[in-house]
């Protein structure tokens, strides 16, 4: 039956039980994202440690309403990033969008996307890929965000008061 | 609601609607509750397009061959028929792209009257003046009047709404007071299914001199509407949601308003004398109506009022009323089920409200209830459905929606019941 290749039990796994979920100090940015369609909304803090790429991601904490499929991935996520470099990250973020917009046709590499290949049937259903992505574009943002401000340090809090920094 | 038509022969009807015999998902029977969305169309409604389309397709109101007169012909017919199924003059009726577009005329017509001479005076604001709307009101009947207010400096008022889903008019008189200039609410909600009073909203805004703008997207499908009895100033609705094509839509008008309301999009067709220092414009409706517009599309909505006229509003009307009686009946059954908006009243009637039965789920996210009820073949909307303040009022992210038309049956409605009911037991969540 294709519910079940949509929802794994890893995925209702995390559901029930999420990683890392709650908002944590200390952090250096926290942005806000929705998905405006079906209004699912995640507000996400990165810590980072370090500079640049080389940059290690020391926490990731959220808090958000939405979908078995939003907060799952973003559980995953957690699992996925923390405790590996900002370019480590980035590159996994790059896989698992890669396999969310693939339509059914990438086949997951487990050693990169861990729990995340249980995602692979989502990929199927178009309207809910957002889903599976709205915590990795809000990491994404935010560690942009500590960069930012990493560079500019006096336009902390940037031009959108979705976001707060610092 | 009670009526004494015979009762809608639905085998008969669904059997216009080709698409109806499809299947989805594996095999499953079509069950489609979206048309609050949009709404399926029959072979009537296809072929009167596609004729048009094969004999007269030519740009309408421009041209004298003789394709260019059948075209305007058609076009102008169809314009006839509409304004008769509504209660209004031909002349008061207006093609836009949708009804958004409608909202979005009238908005911009009024941004538009501060400098278009002293005729348009009467819908110029400013500071000082307000907009009321509802909490209700979906984003399209909204958004146009927080922009109109964000142009000209007027502000932006609402009424609430009660927890049982209906409008709260005890506010009605210190809402709606000297500075209101406009009134903007919608008939029946598409999320709550609540149809509201129109009589004491039109006649508080009568008494302080106020435009009054209706949003009959969700009841013109559905119920007998006659603007001129309801005695709105504008009232707008979609061709989609009523059995007719996309990409036309209707701003209704009343014809003293019309006359004197400036343009908003302004260019070919709407003119009435061009020099190169400036223009004059058309009378209505073509005042409104600028560059060639969509054709078959209003044959189309013209041949749907027909289809809808020959079924009878009346039972239609009659027909949604005891499938949502039985939905409403039927999720208040399932422990779990939370509706959102009015429910059966004591006595087990449905009152005040149309064919839009929405609802959460204990334990599991609408998004996740709409995939199970999706796997079985049932096309339902999740999410706010448009209507964001409104999910914010009732403290709940999102919602499902199963809305009724015409072509839907009591095996429809079990298929929903069964499938929230199989949503529960897949996720685990026995309700209660």
């Amino acid at each position: 039956m294709q519910l079940q290749q949509m929802y794994q039990e890893i995925i209702l796994d995390h559901y029930k039980n999420p990683h890392r979920r709650g908002l944590r100090e200390p952090y250096q940015a926290e942005v806000h994202h929705v998905n405006p369609t079906c209004g699912d909304e995640v507000t996400l803090r990165v810590h980072l440690a370090g500079d640049g790429g080389a940059a290690t991601v020391s926490d990731v904490s959220y808090e958000g309403q939405g979908c078995s499929i939003s907060q799952a991935a973003t559980s995953v996520l957690t699992d996925l990033v923390v405790g590996r470099t900002v370019a480590e990250a980035f590159q996994t973020m790059d896989a698992f969008v890669e396999l969310m917009q693939g339509r059914g046709h990438v086949e997951p590499d487990e050693d990169v996307l861990e729990d995340g290949i249980a995602f692979a049937g989502v990929a199927q259903y178009p309207a809910r890929v957002k889903c599976a992505l709205l915590g990795w574009m809000a990491f994404k943002d935010a560690v942009a965000r500590v960069a930012d401000s990493a560079e500019t340090p006096a336009a902390a809090g940037g031009h959108s008061s979705e976001v707060s920094s610092r | 609601m009670t009526t004494t038509a015979a009762p809608l022969d639905v085998e008969a009807i669904r059997k216009d609607f080709p698409i109806l015999t499809r299947t989805v998902r594996d095999g499953h029977r079509l069950v489609y509750l979206d048309s609050g969305a949009t709404s399926q169309r029959p072979r009537q409604v296809l072929d009167a397009e596609r004729s048009f389309l094969e004999t007269s397709n030519a740009a309408v109101h421009r041209g004298a061959h003789q394709l260019a007169e059948e075209a305007t012909d058609a076009y102008e017919a169809a314009r006839a028929r509409i304004a008769e199924f509504i209660g209004v003059g031909a002349g008061e009726v207006v093609f836009t792209k949708n009804a958004t577009e409608s909202v979005n005329l009238v908005a911009y017509a009024m941004s538009n009257a501060a400098t278009s001479g002293e005729q348009a005076a009467r819908f110029a604001v400013g500071p000082g003046d307000e907009i009321v709307v509802t909490e209700m009101e979906h984003h399209a009947n909204l958004v146009p009047w927080q922009e109109l207010c964000r142009r000209t400096g007027a502000t932006l008022r609402w009424f609430g709404i009660t927890d049982d889903g209906r409008l709260d008019l005890s506010t009605l008189d210190e809402l709606v007071t000297g500075r209101t200039k406009l009134v903007a609410f919608t008939h029946q909600s598409n999320v709550l299914g609540t149809v509201n009073p129109v009589e004491p909203i039109v006649a508080r805004a009568r008494q302080v001199g106020a435009l009054t703008v209706l949003d009959a997207c969700q009841s013109v499908p559905h119920q007998p509407v006659d603007f001129g009895a309801l005695g709105v100033d504008f009232a707008v609705f979609s061709g989609h949601k009523m059995l007719g094509p996309s990409g036309v839509g209707v701003l209704y008008g009343r014809a003293e308003l019309l006359a004197a309301m400036p343009p908003f999009i302004t260019g070919g067709s709407m003119i009435e004398l061009v020099r190169m220092e400036g223009s004059t414009f058309a009378p209505p409706p073509q005042r409104f109506e600028a560059g060639v517009p969509m054709t078959s599309q209003v044959v189309g909505l013209g041949a749907a009022v027909d289809y809808l006229s020959v079924v009878g509003m009346d039972r239609i009307a009659a027909h949604e009323h005891e499938l949502t009686r039985a939905a409403l009946a039927g999720l208040a059954e399932i422990p779990g089920v939370s509706l959102v908006g009015p429910g059966l009243d004591e006595h087990g009637e449905v009152v005040d409200r149309g064919g839009a039965v929405s609802f959460v789920l204990d334990g599991i996210h609408p998004h996740d209830a709409g995939q199970v009820l999706d796997s079985v073949g049932v096309a339902v909307r999740v999410g706010h459905h448009c209507a964001w303040p409104l999910h914010r009022r009732l403290g709940i992210p999102a919602s499902v929606r199963a809305s009724f038309y015409l072509y839907n049956d009591r095996d429809d409605v079990t298929a929903l019941l069964a499938g929230v009911r199989e949503a529960q037991r897949f996720f685990g969540v026995t309700g209660g």
